[in-house]
C-alpha cells in the first residue's frame, strides 16, 4: 500500500513539474531567442512575462478546433496524443537524483527503475514520430503530407544512428537501466571516454525532435509548419507541447547518459546542496544550448538531411561503436 | 503496378515565403521540382493606366508605391525622366544630384538589407531578420528625418528634391556609415562562415551569363553572373561617373555568388554615400524654373506672383513638350526604366516602367526544375523580387 501511495505521488509530482516546465521551456525560449535577436520577448504578461504561458494555454484553449472537411477524423484527433504521450512518458524512467529521506522514509528520485530503459526511450521516441506522421498524413493537406513523409523519413534515419551510438554506452557501463549507468559515472562522467559519441548523440537527438537546424517537418518557410498546418485550438497545442516535451526529455536522457546526471565530476562533492539541484542545472543548460542553436543555424535541406544521417552519422556510430569494443577488449 | 503521378501543390499567394502575393504553382515528383509556373497579378493596381491620368508631378507619387523596398531609387528615376522629357536634365543643382545620390545609396543599402533579411529566414537563419532590421531602422529613420516618410517618401522631385537636409540628418548618416562595414561582417560570420548557409545555397538557382542576357535580366542576378553591367556605370546620372565605387560580380551565378555581390554592393554603396557625405557644398536644392517647379515656400507666402506659380504648377501642373523618352537607373533589384510618351499635355500619354523584378523572375522556372521544393524558396529569396513592382 506504501509503495502504490509513494507511486501515485512520484507520478503526479513528475508529471505536474514536466507540465509546468514544458510550459516554462516555452517562456524561456521566446526569452532567451528574444535575447538573441537584439528584442525583448514576451514581457507584457506579469513581470517578465511569466504568465505568458498561462496566457497561452487559455487563448489556445478556447479558440476554435477546426477540423478540415474530408480528414481522416480518428486519426486526425489522435495524432496529436499520439505526439504528446510517448513525451511525457519517457521520464518515467529518468533518475532525478540519489535517494532522499521523506519522513523516515528513503524515497528514491526516478518513478521506476526499469532495467531495459534506454530500450524504453528508443521506442517510445520512435512512437512518437508517429504523431507528426499521422497527423500530417490525415489532415489532407499537401503541405502536411509533404512534412509527414519527411518527419518519417528522418526519424527513421535517425533512430538508427542514435542507437549505434547508445551501444557504446552500453557496453561501457554493461547495462540498460539509466540509475546504473548514472550511478557508474560518479567520479568519471561518460562524455570524458566518449566525446564523439556525445557529439553524435546530441545531432540525431536534435533530428529526432525536429529541431532547427533539423526541423524539416514543419520547416515555416517551405511548408508554412508542414504536419500541424490544419491544426487549431487544444490540438495543436498538444503538438507544441509534446515539441518541448520532447526536448525537456532529451536533455534529461543526454544529461543522464553522458552528463553524469546528478554527480559532479571526479568525485566533487558540494555540501548542502541536493543533488537533484545539479541535475537540473545541467538539463537547464542543456535547453539552453538548444535554444542557441535554433537562434543560430540556418535550416538544412531535407536530401543533405539524409545525406549526414546514413553517410556521416551512422558510419562514424558504428566506427565508435567498433572502437570502444577493441579498446574495452584490450583494455580487459 | 499503380500508376505514380506528380503531386501540384499549390504554393501562395499566402504563404510566408513567396515574398508578398506570388502564386506558383509547382509539380513535385517527390520533393524534387518538376515544373514551375508563376501566376502573378494579385496585387495589381493599374499603376501605369493610373498614371496617365495624372500630372507629371502628381504621378511621382505612385512610383513609390511599386517597388516599396526602394521607393527613393523610384522616385528618382521617374524625375529624372521627366527631365529629360522637359529638357531640363543639365540644369538640376549640385547640391541635389550630390544628395540625390547619397539617399539613393542609403535606399540601396536599405533595400539590401531587407533582401538579406528575408532572404535568410527563408532558409532558417531567423536571427538575421532582426539583425538586419536594426540596420534598417536606422536607415528609416534617418530618411524620416529627411523626407518625412519612411517607406513612401516621394522625396525626389522633378528638378530636384522637396527640401534641404538638416544637418542632424549629416551627422547621423556618418555616424551610421562608420558603423556599417563591421555589421555588415557581423553578417558574413553568422551567415558566410557557416557550413550550412554555403551548402544550402552553393550550387542552386544557377543561370548562365548567356541566358541572362537573353532574359533580359539585369541587377545582382546579373552580375552575379560574371556580367559586370551596372546603370550606374554604364550610362551614368546624377553624377555617377564621379564616384569611386566597384561592381563586384560573381562567378557561377548561383544563389551563393548572388548573396555575396549584393554583401559587396551594401559595403560599395556605403563608400558611395561617404564620398557624397563629403563633397556636399552649400547650393540650392531645387531647380528654380518657373515653368516647372515651384518656387520657395517664403514666396508662395509672401508674394503674389509666388503663390500664382505655386498654384498652377500643384493644380494644373505643367505641359511636356511632345515626345517620348527612356530614362534607366539601377534600382535595388535591376535595371529600373521609365518610358514616357507625352502627346503635349499635362499628363503622360503613356506611363510604362521597365520592372527589373519582373524580368528577372523569368528565371525562376530555369533555375528551379531539378532542384528541391526548399530551393525554390532560395531561389526566390535571391532573386528579391517585390510584387509591388511585378503587378504594379
Amino acid at each position: 500500500m506504501d509503495f502504490l501511495i509513494e507511486s501515485v505521488l512520484k507520478v503526479a509530482v513528475v508529471f505536474g513539474v514536466l507540465l509546468g516546465s514544458v510550459a516554462y521551456t516555452t517562456l524561456l525560449e521566446r526569452k532567451f531567442l528574444g535575447r538573441l535577436q537584439v528584442r525583448h520577448g514576451p514581457n507584457r504578461a506579469g513581470p517578465f512575462g511569466l504568465l505568458q504561458p498561462l496566457a497561452d494555454g487559455l487563448k489556445f484553449f478556447f479558440k476554435e478546433d477546426i477540423v478540415p472537411a474530408n480528414v481522416d477524423k480518428p486519426v486526425f484527433i489522435l495524432a496529436p496524443v499520439i505526439a504528446l504521450v510517448p513525451a511525457i512518458c519517457i521520464v518515467a524512467v529518468i533518475p532525478f537524483g540519489d535517494s532522499v529521506t521523506i519522513f523516515g522514509r528513503e524515497v528514491k528520485m526516478h518513478i521506476t527503475d526499469m532495467n531495459v530503459a534506454v530500450l524504453y526511450i528508443l521506442g517510445l521516441s520512435g512512437i512518437g514520430a508517429y504523431g507528426a506522421m499521422l497527423g500530417g498524413w490525415a489532415s489532407n493537406n499537401k503541405y502536411g503530407l509533404i512534412g509527414a513523409m519527411r518527419s518519417g523519413a528522418q526519424t527513421i534515419s535517425y533512430e538508427l544512428a542514435m542507437g549505434m551510438t547508445l551501444v557504446s554506452i552500453i557496453m561501457m557501463s554493461g547495462s540498460l537501466s539509466l540509475t546504473k549507468i548514472v550511478a557508474g559515472q560518479t567520479f568519471y562522467w561518460n562524455i570524458f571516454f566518449q566525446p564523439v559519441a556525445f557529439v553524435l548523440f546530441i545531432i540525431a537527438g536534435l533530428a529526432e525532435i525536429n529541431r532547427t537546424p533539423f526541423d524539416m517537418p514543419e520547416a515555416e518557410a517551405e511548408l508554412a509548419c508542414g504536419f500541424n498546418i490544419e491544426y487549431s485550438s487544444m490540438k495543436f497545442a498538444l503538438f507544441f507541447m509534446a515539441e518541448y516535451a520532447h526536448m525537456i526529455s532529451l536533455a534529461a536522457i543526454t544529461v543522464c547518459l553522458f552528463l553524469g546526471g546528478w554527480n559532479l565530476p571526479f568525485g566533487w562533492e558540494v555540501p548542502f546542496v541536493p543533488k537533484i539541484f545539479w541535475f537540473i542545472a545541467k538539463v537547464f543548460l542543456l535547453i539552453v544550448f538548444f535554444i542557441w542553436e535554433r537562434g543560430t543555424f540556418p535550416r538544412l535541406r531535407y536530401d543533405q538531411i539524409m545525406n549526414l544521417g546514413w553517410k556521416w552519422l551512422m558510419p562514424i556510430a558504428i566506427v565508435n561503436m567498433l572502437v570502444t569494443g577493441v579498446v574495452m577488449t584490450l583494455i580487459g | 503496378m499503380a500508376e505514380t503521378k506528380n503531386m501540384i501543390v499549390n504554393m501562395g499567394p499566402q504563404h510566408p515565403a513567396t515574398h508578398g502575393v506570388l502564386r506558383l504553382v509547382l509539380e513535385l515528383d517527390g520533393e524534387t521540382v518538376v515544373d514551375v509556373i508563376p501566376h502573378l497579378g494579385h496585387l495589381h493596381r493599374g499603376i501605369e493606366k493610373l498614371a496617365e491620368h495624372k500630372t507629371y508631378h502628381q504621378a511621382l507619387t505612385l512610383t513609390d508605391r511599386m517597388d516599396y523596398t526602394g521607393a527613393l531609387i523610384n522616385n528618382l528615376g521617374y524625375c529624372l525622366a521627366v527631365e529629360k522629357l522637359l529638357d531640363i536634365e543639365g540644369e538640376i543643382p549640385d547640391r541635389a544630384n550630390v544628395l540625390r545620390v547619397c539617399l539613393s545609396e542609403l535606399q540601396r543599402i536599405a533595400g539590401h538589407l531587407l533582401w538579406l533579411a528575408t532572404h535568410a529566414l527563408d532558409i532558417g537563419a531567423m536571427t538575421m531578420l532582426f539583425y538586419c532590421f536594426r540596420e534598417r531602422e536606422i536607415i528609416h529613420d534617418l530618411l524620416e528625418e529627411v523626407t518625412g516618410a519612411r517607406l513612401t517618401p516621394s522625396f525626389i522631385r522633378v528638378g530636384g528634391l522637396a527640401d534641404d537636409i538638416n544637418d542632424k540628418f549629416i551627422t547621423k548618416t556618418t555616424d551610421f556609415i562608420k558603423k556599417f562595414p563591421s555589421r555588415v561582417d557581423e553578417y558574413e560570420l553568422m551567415l558566410t562562415h557557416n557550413p550550412i548557409w554555403r551548402k544550402r545555397i552553393n550550387g542552386i538557382g544557377i543561370i548562365s551569363q548567356e541566358d541572362c542576357i537573353s532574359y533580359a535580366i539585369t541587377g545582382p542576378v546579373l552580375r552575379a553572373a560574371g556580367v559586370s553591367y551596372d546603370i550606374r556605370k554604364a550610362q551614368p546620372y546624377s553624377g555617377y561617373e564621379s564616384y569611386d565605387f566597384e561592381i563586384p560580380t560573381g562567378t557561377t551565378g548561383d544563389v551563393y555568388d548572388r548573396y555575396t555581390v549584393r554583401l559587396t554592393e551594401m559595403r560599395q554603396s556605403t563608400r558611395i554615400v561617404e564620398q557624397a557625405l563629403d563633397r556636399l557644398a552649400d547650393g540650392p536644392v531645387m531647380l528654380d524654373d518657373f515653368r516647372y517647379t515651384p518656387p520657395p515656400k517664403e514666396d508662395v507666402y509672401n508674394s503674389i506672383e509666388g503663390l500664382i506659380r505655386h498654384f498652377k504648377l500643384m493644380s494644373a501642373g505643367y505641359k511636356a513638350p511632345e515626345g517620348e523618352v527612356y530614362m534607366s537607373v539601377e534600382g535595388t533589384k535591376g535595371e529600373l526604366g521609365y518610358y514616357l510618351v507625352s502627346d503635349g499635355s499635362e499628363n503622360p500619354y503613356r506611363f510604362r516602367v521597365r520592372p527589373p523584378c519582373f524580368i528577372n523572375l523569368q528565371a525562376l522556372k530555369d533555375m528551379s526544375v531539378g532542384h528541391m521544393v526548399a530551393d525554390v524558396i532560395a531561389v526566390i529569396g535571391s532573386l528579391d523580387i517585390v510584387l509591388g513592382e511585378i503587378d504594379r
